[in-house]
């Protein structure tokens, strides 16, 4: 009573302010007090958040895949020097363009540092014959011990040939499982693993004797339902003795043919094929009709040389060094190029940037929709409840504890609908899968569902701004009048 | 110095161009514990005049000094708290919100003042006790008479322990009976030492209490109408139920 009239007390200044938790409360009493009307609103969020995280569960399992087929055949590290026409202006000294020799192996291995593995490929377009069968198969070469290594092979029977075998040009070889499938018969065809060691093979009519067989590859997808249907196979009595058909790996669109390029892969000492085949191996042999270069100095001409580099980082180096080496020994004829796995990482990396983003526009618009609906509701609402609002106000309510009423409500709802959508996006991930069962699995990732939750609080946030500014500037006596 | 003290108020209002004087210069002094009837008939300004006040609204000119502060320029938020603390409202409507049982409509007030959960629900079971509804408490508002509605808002105001109740027609839509419950109620709380300020057209109302104004046409009158104000018959006895 004592305070100096013209100034406000400071009590009157200090309006503490409402406990957030009864607001939420509040929020969430008048969610329940209109269910349907609720869920129906919070739909457009569910969907929107759901689609985001199936989305980007499919997405995610797809370049788990497409990064799995790039492992399979090597890796980044991993590098092609391929002969190449020459340039233009150097095409009068054709004749001297020798293209990759097992000299420039030598070369690299001692001039190098930076290369930690050589393999020099001299591939043979080969028909193959046996227990009266043919095929023609993907990968025919005569390689060194270390390609097993470099191609990430692994002989599941037998052996590799090793260096002697090289030496003596032995007629030797190891095959895929696709060679053996081919010739006779795949496990799930016969109803028993054939495993072909010491019998004779023909390559282009010359006898060969198999003495190792590669593991059957295959994505980590389709080994797990192989070993699923075999699993119901058995369960099932076993009285079939031919299981379903072995993914082959050609149906899957997301580099399943690599798995299946290398089931289809025949090996023989790098100096079996140089001795049996030298013909076939030239592309200057090939272009020419005398004998070429490489025929004449007795240096074997490979199809290709894959090296591996020590590391991604060092790649631009690396190249440079064997690019320097080469040179000096192609005497300054730049008659070769080099290809990287680059390309494909870069694929890889370019089509889920772009299935994210379409996905993420999708979602987007779910969600922007969903907003639109929850503000919608909101309008409704307070137009309903201006009587309350002014009940409120006369009371002591503050413009700003209405804003935030308002604003929590239409928070409460969005979240309400995320954690709805988080869960319907198991329930779309699960349907998905059980439709397309031969594709990679979907990842639910923990990273999608914390950004689309965060999505869904934001179109709360923006989707009860104008309503709460609205209801928060009713003037209390107009709503008291209101009958 | 007076608990309110209005200095030459007015409130006017456009309506298509034409001005309407709702409050034309009205200077008026309430002591604290005073119990006053503003009568006077309908559209002559009272709820204009409760309404400012109240610090529901703000006039458009003059002076007005609620305990000690001066609320003609204070801001929304600056009002709001005093609405809070030192006013308690009772509509003709009751104006209880539905969807909230009795107990948490008395606690409302105190959700905005910041009080505790358990503070709120103590002190709100004492103000529905002492308008005899305590056994109500976990009613909906549908699920009361009017008169006993009218009681839930009268706790209301009060939970706040206010400086100043301000009653707009509490009786206009309850019948005679029940509204003299309600004037009996009120009548306990001034002897209690409320201060209270009841609006009214109806003389027979107005005979409750000690002190009456009459307002006309937005102005005060000069001398009360003693026949309109039903002065020229006894003062009616306060029903038993007061006495309780
Ligand atoms: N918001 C408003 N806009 C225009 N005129 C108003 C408004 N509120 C009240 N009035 C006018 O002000 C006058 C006083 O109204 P009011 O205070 O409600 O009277 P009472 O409560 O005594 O019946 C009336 O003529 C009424 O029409
Ligand atoms: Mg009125």
């Amino acid at each position: 009573m004592s305070t100096p009239s013209g100034k406000l007390p400071n009590e009157a200044l200090q309006q503490s302010s409402v406990n957030v938790w009864a607001t939420v409360e509040l929020g969430l009493n008048e969610i329940w007090a209109h269910k349907f009307r609720s869920l129906l609103t919070m739909l457009g969020i569910i969907l929107g958040v759901s689609s985001l995280v199936a989305m980007s569960a499919l997405v995610k399992g797809m370049e788990k895949g497409a990064k799995e087929a790039l492992i399979a055949i090597g890796g980044l590290e991993e590098v092609r020097v391929e002969a190449q026409d020459l340039p233009i202006e150097e095409q009068n000294r054709k004749d001297q363009a020798v293209g990759i020799t097992v000299n420039d192996v030598y070369a690299l291995a001692a001039n190098a540092p930076l290369v930690t593995r050589l393999s020099p490929e001299m591939r043979v377009p080969a028909t193959i014959s046996a227990n009266g069968k043919t095929f023609r198969p993907f990968f025919c070469m005569g390689v060194w011990p270390v390609a097993l290594e470099m191609n990430q092979h692994v002989i599941q029977y037998g052996r590799m040939f090793n260096e002697i075998d090289d030496e003596m040009a032995r007629s030797v070889c190891v095959i895929g499982t696709e060679i053996r499938d081919q010739l006779w018969g795949s496990p799930e065809e016969t109803g028993q693993d054939v495993i072909p060691l010491g019998r004779t093979i023909y390559i282009n009519g010359l006898p060969f004797t198999i003495i190792g067989m590669f593991e059957h590859y295959e994505s980590e997808q389709a080994r797990k339902e192989r070993e699923l249907a075999q699993l119901e196979a058995q369960r099932n009595g076993g009285k079939k003795p031919t299981g379903p058909k072995r993914n082959r790996g050609w149906s899957g669109r997301d580099g399943g043919w690599v798995f299946w390029i290398k089931n289809a892969t025949i090996y023989m000492p790098l100096n079996t094929a140089w001795m049996k085949f030298r013909a076939g191996v030239s592309r200057a042999a090939a272009n020419n009709t005398g004998p070429g270069p490489g025929g004449a100095t007795g240096d074997p001409r490979l199809s290709s040389l894959q090296v591996r580099i020590a590391s991604v980082d060092l790649l631009g180096t690396a190249l440079q060094q064997i690019r320097n080496v080469l040179m000096f020994t192609h005497q300054g004829l730049e008659d070769f190029a080099f290809r990287t796995q680059e390309d494909w990482a870069e694929n890889i990396n370019t089509f889920v940037h772009n299935a994210r983003l379409s996905g993420g526009i999708i979602a987007g618009i779910s969600l922007l929709v969903g907003g639109i609906g929850i503000m919608n509701i909101m309008l409704a609402s307070i137009s309903e409840r201006v009587r309350e609002i002014g009940i409120r106000k006369s009371i002591g309510a503050t413009t700003i504890d209405i804003f935030v009423q308002i604003l929590v409500e239409s928070v409460v709802i969005a979240l309400l609908g995320g954690l709805g959508g988080l869960v319907t996006s198991f329930l779309l991930v699960h349907l998905i899968a059980s439709f397309s069962p031969t594709d990679n699995a979907p990842i639910i990732t923990f990273t999608a569902m914390f950004v689309a939750f965060g999505f869904s609080a934001l179109v709360g946030v923006l989707a009860g701004l104008f309503p709460a500014f609205k209801a928060s500037r009713l003037n209390p006596i107009q709503a008291l009048r209101y009958d | 110095m007076a608990l309110v003290e209005l200095r030459n108020v007015t409130k006017i209002y456009h309506l298509g161009g034409e001005e309407i004087r709702a409050l034309d210069g009205v200077s008026l002094d309430i002591q604290a514990g005073e119990f006053i009837s503003i009568i006077g008939p309908s559209g002559s300004g009272k709820s204009t005049l409760m309404h400012i006040l109240g610090c529901l609204d703000s006039p458009t000119g003059g002076t007005i000094q609620l305990d000690g502060v001066m609320i003609q320029d204070a801001s929304p938020r600056q009002l709001a708290a005093i609405r809070n603390r030192k006013i308690g409202f009772v509509f003709q409507f009751f104006n209880l919100l539905p969807k909230l049982n009795v107990l948490q409509n008395v606690e409302l007030p105190m959700i905005y003042s910041g009080v505790s959960g358990k503070e709120r629900r103590q002190r709100a079971m004492k103000a529905l006790e002492a308008v005899d509804l305590s056994n109500r408490s976990k009613h909906r508002p549908s699920q009361l008479s009017g008169g006993q509605q009218q009681r839930v808002a009268i706790a209301r105001a009060l939970v706040n322990d206010p400086r100043i109740i301000f009653a707009d027609e509490p009786t206009g839509n309850l019948d005679s009976h029940t509204g003299e419950a309600i004037l009996a109620l009120f009548r306990k709380l001034s002897t209690e030492g409320r201060t209270i300020v009841l609006v009214t057209h109806d003389p027979e109302i107005a005979a409750v209490t000690p002190r009456r104004i009459e307002i006309r046409d937005g102005k005060i009158a000069d001398k009360v109408d003693e026949r309109l104000a039903g002065l020229d018959r006894p003062l009616p006895t306060a029903p038993a139920a007061a006495t309780v």
